[in-house]
């Protein structure tokens, strides 16, 4: 696995954490914490997997921002697809959802009560799945972020040219963009530079955040997954610091470039419009979702069968929108390790594969 | 706290969930004392100056047959390898099946060959058993469960409290083959090489190990819930820990990419012919040449070391950092084994 | 599930889809959200689409690059 292994060099990475302890005292010296938000789950799980935050001084802080779609889909999201099991229509859907709560209860509880949901690695199962069962309506649980987002619009396409009418997507689609927006302008998230994600940013292209790094002047760097590009991008990120720069560099030139997938982007553009979204634990962000245009509307399983995804009534005590914001750190949550623990998830954070509270749990606690 | 009231699928899984439902509803019941106490692999048993083990195992596994085996292979070896590393050799394995109307005779007949065959191998014999037959869709196709008794070496006396600071943890070979070889058989990968499973008996590595007498502290085979499982039950709530060197863990490459397309952690993943073995920091070289000389062994390796750190399993990453390791939390991958 | 793995393609089929491989592990992936598809690219693949080519040459660059580190890193120790 060359083009895997490579970017896992222990000689390489020692080296990097060399220079960025250079850096981080060139920062510290000039009054300042580094404080770095990623916001992609697969940084999230490259940080917790590879312990790279025992590798980086004490005055360097990773923060895990809401860059996992699973947890900032509303409670009323997951309510209403259990309205919809619970009608009879079969759920598929990507894993991770499964045991995140809604107001009252989990999918993966309803399917143990006999619900017919099951579990897809790619969409496309989903369509195979309808296409197989034409005496059921299948809904397939539509959340993520741009990475995600064409490969579930791939659905509305082909179930529009093969004329399957047994399938519909109940949408969540968020945008990155005006996420950091939202977090850039929130007087309450201190943070001065982001690590932006790696595959989201293959989609959309590095111009998508050119605005964004001019308005705000926050240093940022698109790096890759692998713990070498997330160090790298660390490095970066702190040199700027020290620097006093605030610019936009794109690391993961071997995947992101300028303009992005244009077949994705075009394919979005087609089927999808923005929209006003909710996001769980922060509240609604202008024109950070994205929706069904009207004229797809017999596959917009929220029109089809008037359910609503907006709302719910997660549990009070939950502080996964601190955690999210980078307010808390997963570890000060009061209720880590205690009332939510991945068995039993207050949550949404905690119950992703590539959640911040997850990652804690799993590798930090 | 909100628990789950009714069985998951996770309830079989072999991680947390699994152990909060046993924990609650088996303990209670069965295990406050007694040979069930602690939940060993095996039981301890004494009659009259015999000392042996008893132990028992289901096989649900799906597909049937996987490259590298089919379920009775995995019912002899599973059964036998729970003997094994409670320290006794395996001797006699009783057979239970569980049939659904419709299933192939040709199909029940390759396993019970099987069966015959691993028996042969593992040095076992089938004494006893029984057979239903349920209407289709009752079961799907075939459940076996097996039941053994073996009886106790004597050189070795193994247990959680033999183990101290400084013992060093040893694997039999690499790990997670089984695991991802019936992912691989799933989810209909196409492998340029089959991923074989690793099923097979491990007593003649207990044997070999057994020379060592009191050096060896303790052994387990890691099947669900893989290494971080096993390990990570074996620190919790104790006064010691374990930190693994990742780059010593061994892994079949292949095996590690399909884990890498699926997104998969190996070390979470089930092994149905390996064991773990915790001895002593001068009889560690010794058991990993002596496994090394037998083809089930030549992957052995010191992959850590038993550590002061109360309670925590800790890996030192390839890049050189370090995290814990967790026990998974419940169905990773159903009917695995 | 932003996860994602670089493959290789090694046959293109008809129907837009690809097999790609990664160590020798082989899976058929949809290769419609990529432009010109063709054997021996690389793609990152996501949810069972391949959603972005791997630029070799960027690529080969950077893993130059961690080689120099590695080797920085030697001479470094060495002192």
């Amino acid at each position: 696995m060359k083009y895997v292994d490579g970017f896992r060099d222990t000689g390489a990475a020692a080296s990097i954490v060399r220079d960025i302890r250079h850096l981080a005292s060139e920062v510290e010296d000039k009054g300042i914490d580094a404080r770095i938000m990623e916001v992609c789950g697969s940084h999230t799980m490259s940080i917790g997997r590879y312990g790279i935050r025992q590798m980086l001084p004490g005055n360097v802080k990773l923060i895990s921002g809401p860059g996992c779609p699973v947890c900032v889909t509303d409670a009323a999201y997951i309510d209403a697809a259990l309205e919809l099991a619970g009608r009879g229509v079969h759920v598929a859907s990507f894993g991770d959802m499964l045991k995140v709560p809604g107001s009252s209860e989990t999918l993966a509880d309803a399917r143990s009560a006999g619900a017919g949901i099951h579990v897809c690695y790619s969409p496309l199962d989903a369509l195979g799945f309808a296409r197989e069962h034409p005496e059921k309506e299948v809904v397939f649980l539509g959340i993520g972020f741009e990475t995600t987002i064409p490969t579930v619009v791939s659905i509305v396409k082909r179930a529009g040219s093969e004329s399957l009418g047994n399938i519909s997507v109940l949408t969540a689609f968020k945008l990155v963009p005006p996420a950091l927006e939202a977090l850039a302008n929130d007087e309450n998230v201190a943070v001065n530079g982001f690590l932006l994600p790696a595959h989201v940013s293959a989609v959309i292209g590095s111009e998508a955040y050119e605005g964004f790094v001019t308005r705000h002047r926050i240093a940022s760097v698109i790096a890759g997954f692998e713990p070498l590009d997330i160090l790298l991008g660390v490095e970066c990120l702190l040199k700027q610091l020290a620097e006093n720069r605030s610019e936009l560099v794109n690391q993961y030139s071997r995947v992101v470039t300028k303009s992005g997938n244009r077949i994705a982007r075009s394919m979005i553009d087609e089927y999808l419009e923005v929209a006003d979204s909710s996001w769980r634990g922060i509240g609604i962000i202008p024109g950070s979702g994205l929706v069904l245009r009207e004229q797809f509307a017999e596959y917009d399983a929220a029109k089809r069968y008037q359910v609503s995804t907006v709302g719910g009534t997660p549990d009070r005590r939950c502080r996964c929108g601190d955690v999210l914001r980078g307010i808390i750190l997963p570890g000060e949550c009061p209720l880590m390790g205690k009332e939510c623990t991945p068995l039993f998830p207050v949550g949404p954070c905690m119950v992703s594969s590539e959640g911040s509270c997850a990652a804690h749990y799993r590798y930090s606690r | 706290m909100k628990s789950a009231e009714r069985i998951q699928l996770g309830h079989g899984g072999g991680g947390r969930l699994s152990r909060s439902l046993i924990n609650s509803e088996i303990v209670t019941r069965f295990a406050q004392k007694g040979p069930l106490a602690g939940l060993p692999d095996g039981a301890s048993l004494q009659i009259g100056n015999s000392e042996i083990v008893f132990s028992t195992d289901s096989f649900v596994v799906s597909p049937l047959e996987f490259p590298g085996g089919d379920i009775g292979k995995l019912a002899v070896h599973g059964t036998a390898n729970d003997i094994a590393v409670s320290g006794a050799t395996p001797l006699w394995i009783s057979l239970a099946l569980i049939i659904e109307e419709g299933l192939e005779l040709a199909l029940l007949r390759r396993i019970l060959d099987s069966i015959r065959l691993a028996s042969v191998e593992t040095g076992v014999q089938i004494v006893t058993g029984d057979t239903k037959v349920v209407a289709r869709g009752q079961c799907d196709r075939l459940f076996i469960n097996t039941a053994g008794i073996g009886r106790k070496i004597k050189s070795l006396n193994t247990g959680i409290h033999r183990i101290q600071q400084g013992d060093k943890v040893l694997t039999s070979g690499t790990l997670g083959d089984h695991g991802m070889a019936i992912m691989a058989a799933r989810e209909k990968l196409t492998l340029n090489e089959k991923l074989y499973s690793d099923t097979c008996s491990v007593h003649r590595l207990v044997a070999e190990a057994s020379q060592w007498g009191e050096g060896v502290k303790f052994m387990r085979d890691p099947t669900r819930g893989g290494i971080a499982s096993v390990l990570g039950e074996i620190v919790e709530d104790r006064s010691f820990g374990i930190v693994l060197n990742e780059d010593a863990v061994p892994y079949n490459p292949q095996a590690r990419a399909v884990a890498e397309v699926l997104g998969i952690d190996m070390m979470h993943v089930a092994c149905e012919g390996r064991m773990l073995l915790i001895c002593s920091p001068d009889s560690a070289e010794g058991i990993c040449s002596a496994w090394r000389t037998l083809p089930e062994g030549t992957g052995a390796a010191v992959i850590g070391e038993v550590t002061d750190d109360k309670g925590r399993l800790i890996l030192e990453t390839g890049i050189g950092g370090r995290r814990m390791v967790d026990i998974p939390q419940g169905e990773l991958l159903p009917r695995i084994c | 599930m932003c996860l994602a793995v670089p493959m290789r393609i090694i046959e293109l089929k008809e129907s837009g889809t690809g097999v790609c491989e990664l160590d020798s592990v082989r899976y058929d992936v949809d290769l419609s959200l990529i432009e010109k598809a063709e054997v021996d690219e690389f793609v990152i693949v996501h949810a069972g689409f391949a959603i972005e080519k791997l630029d070799l040459d960027e690529a080969n660059a950077r893993l130059k690059l961690f080689e120099e580190l590695a080797q920085t890193n030697d001479r470094q120790l060495a002192e």
